[in-house]
């Protein structure tokens, strides 16, 4: 904190001393552009059970700086020109190695700001490393509401919180089908999916559904084999729950082989992830909320007509770029690390600096619109940092004209490319 | 009725730990060499099918045979480069090697294959008796894994090889007294202990997703159903292995799945204090 406080000023003397030159003088001193480049440090699960979302997390992020970069950084009022360059360490999805890697980020490494690592098990960790070394963190792949409910005053969140993940599933649910009644939840035993599944039940009961069975497994759960047992005792006519996608997608598969009759399903994480179809018939039917979505129709007018600023590429440019640089269509954890990049950028450029005060002041004021969504924090303190202005889609995966399975957004209905499959096949 | 559909399903999965342990056990019973190499032998059968399946289309049970030849074969060649030079060394020497080979394996998966979760998008339907539904793959890796065993046991007991084996088991110097080539039936022995661990992989591949990191925890549960069945007797981790999945099974049932390994690992230290040699004892 002290070092980039300390090198900020000196900049700072510099460009003064650089611009004083030539009206005291009245010579021809050369007009001098500094450039600071800023330092991003984040971890990234290059190995480990979380390394699917998180690589691709890495992969958004690392687009946007490469984009920023290459048109030139951003130009301060001042004329310094800001360019990024990242320093990442793979934490093999382990807490232990969050918290050891983010203080080398902190203090060896000297990053100015942090991006979160991917989960808000592995991101609670490394926010309190943020907080105590005085850093601004966007988290990113972690929508744990929890975290903002500690303090913190650096620390944003990207991502809809996990309290609102599955309740507009629920609205779909009662929209498809107003007389189901019985729903059961199994989610993984972390922190995230604790989260979500918790804040769904009381959604739930005050919507009048019975919860028939409430269970939750081990991260790392191969066979489900027991609890597939006990929901088929259960007899539900809903399903919610799951947690990651390692789980998810078996979790999804032998729901189908054991032929469950189930009404609706909706999981977390694993649905859109593209993936998710390697599972074949399983992923048929399959709801899953999702931060974002190619197909998702924010555009500068909609900024317009909701009164808000809109900011960054367009959508279909972001998928594109993306789809060019990785040979892979993006998931939402891919757009939710160009999303983190994005609003660094942003708060950068509103502030007018680079300073960490400055730009915890430009993204408490934060209200723009993006390809990603809506992004606004809370600047309350109860929960400052927690993001209240992004929304979630739904998606299911259903047979296209050739049988092939493709992902369709069914929910919020504005948004929706295609009608629910209802009930699940 | 939960319970009997949830022993059910474990009764199955416990057929192919069965098979990895019977591995494990006949390397140890053979040439006294804990086999850390086998967790990764485990995840290659794995991809094996996986890659046969995806890359040539090939049915998963017929690229089960493919998958138990190479793993023969890799077993002798492993045991010629890794273990052969060490075998009369100290336990930790057989130990160390075999460690070796397994980061090797792991290190070298790991570049080609990542550690993303990887599925064999493979099903032969269900069958529903009442609220009890079997999946057929898990029905067919059970029965390819009675079959495995039974045609290990005719191997080793009416084939001259198979006998071979028994007898540098019972006594080393005996049997090359005898004329028996020890080194190749060692060789062998190996070979077929690694073979049962791909067998197993291979299987498990065709109904549970898996990483190249996946061998892990069935070569530790291995580990505990040979001592559950005895080391160095393979029908006693047939035995070991329904055991530790009825456990897997039924446990869920009453508590969080959090308990299984508790209570998997408090038997284990039992069995160490009360029988030391397993339920079934084992050939000292």
């Amino acid at each position: 904190m002290k070092r980039s406080v300390l090198s900020v000023l000196l900049l700072g003397l510099l460009l003064v001393t650089a611009q004083c030159g030539p009206s005291s003088g009245g010579g021809e001193a050369p007009q001098a552009s500094a450039t600071k480049t800023v330092v991003i440090g984040f971890t990234v699960s290059q190995t480990g059970s979380l390394n699917v979302s998180s690589i691709r997390q890495d992969n958004g992020l690392k687009l946007w700086m490469d984009q920023v970069n290459a048109a030139g950084g951003i130009t301060l009022s001042d004329g310094t020109v800001v360019k990024f360059k990242t320093v990442s360490y793979d934490d093999e999805s382990n807490k232990d190695r969050v918290q050891e890697l983010y203080t080398r980020l902190a203090t060896e490494d000297n990053a100015d700001f942090l991006i979160s690592p991917y989960s808000s098990g592995l991101t609670a960790a490394s926010a309190v490393i943020a907080e105590q070394y005085g850093k601004v963190m966007i988290t990113t792949g972690a929508a744990s509401d929890a975290t903002y409910q500690e303090g913190y005053t650096l620390v944003f969140q990207a991502y809809t919180p996990a309290s609102r993940y599955l309740t507009g599933a629920l609205d779909l649910l009662g929209h498809l089908d107003p007389s189901v009644k019985k729903i059961a939840f199994v989610n993984e035993n972390d922190k995230f999916s604790t989260d979500v599944v918790a804040a769904a039940q009381v959604y739930a009961e005050s919507l009048g559904y019975d919860i028939v069975l409430a269970e939750s497994y081990d991260s790392g759960t191969p066979d489900f084999g027991p609890f597939i047992n006990k929901i088929q005792a259960a007899a539900p006519e809903a399903l919610m729950g799951g947690g990651h996608f390692q789980d998810g997608s078996t979790f999804a598969r032998q729901l189908h082989e054991k032929g469950i009759p189930l009404k609706f399903v909706a999981l977390l994480v694993a649905p859109p992830e593209p993936d998710f179809s390697e599972i074949g018939d399983g992923a048929l039917g399959i709801v899953g909320p999702s931060q974002w979505e190619p197909q998702a129709e924010y555009t500068p007018e909609s900024a317009e007509a909701a009164g808000v600023e809109w900011f960054g590429p367009l959508n279909d440019d972001f998928v594109r770029d993306y789809e060019a640089a990785y040979n892979e269509e993006p998931s939402y954890h891919s757009a939710g690390g160009y999303a983190a990049g994005l609003i660094l950028h942003k708060a950068i450029v509103d502030a007018d600096s680079v300073d960490t005060a400055a730009v915890k002041a430009a993204l408490d004021r934060m209200n723009i619109l993006t390809f990603y969504g809506g992004i606004k924090f809370d600047a309350s303190a109860e929960s400052h940092g927690l993001q209240i202005g992004h929304e979630m889609v739904y998606i299911q995966w259903q047979h296209d004209d050739a049988g092939n399975l493709m992902k369709q957004v069914i929910w919020p209905l504005e948004g929706a490319t295609a009608e629910s499959l209802y009930p699940k096949p | 009725m939960v319970l009997i559909a949830s022993l059910i399903d474990g009764l199955l999965i416990g057929f192919i730990y069965g098979i990895a342990a019977m591995g494990l056990s006949l390397i140890w019973g053979v040439m006294r060499v804990i086999n850390l190499a086998h967790g990764a032998i485990i995840a290659l059968g794995m991809f094996g099918v996986y890659l046969a399946f995806t890359g040539l289309g090939l049915n998963p049970y017929l690229a089960l045979l493919l998958v138990a030849l190479t793993g023969l074969l890799s077993g002798v060649l492993v045991y010629g480069i890794a273990v052969h030079r060490v075998i009369n060394a100290p336990y930790l020497s057989t130990l160390l090697a075999t460690f070796a080979v397994n980061m090797i394996v792991i290190g070298v998966g790991t570049a080609a294959f990542s550690t993303s979760p990887r599925n064999v998008a493979f099903a032969l339907g269900s069958l529903s008796l009442g609220v009890i539904t079997l999946t057929w793959t898990r029905v067919a890796a059970a029965l390819v894994a009675v079959l495995v065993t039974a045609l290990l046991y005719l191997f080793l007991y009416r084939t001259r090889p198979g006998k071979a084996i028994r007898a540098v088991a019972n006594n080393r110097a005996a049997a090359e007294l005898m004329g028996i080539p020890s080194s190749w039936v060692l060789a062998l022995s190996f070979g077929l202990g690694t073979m049962l661990a791909a067998i197993s992989g291979g299987l498990i591949a065709t109904f549970l997703p898996f990483t190249i990191l996946a061998g892990a925890g069935y070569q530790v549960k291995g580990f505990v159903i040979c001592v559950l069945g005895g080391l160095g007797n393979p029908l006693g981790a047939l035995i070991g292995g329904l055991l530790l999945g009825a456990m897997e099974g039924i446990i869920p049932a009453f508590l969080e799945t959090s308990w299984v390994p508790v209570l998997e690992f408090v038997l284990f230290v039992l069995i160490l204090l009360v029988k030391p040699t397993g339920l079934l004892g084992s050939r000292k």
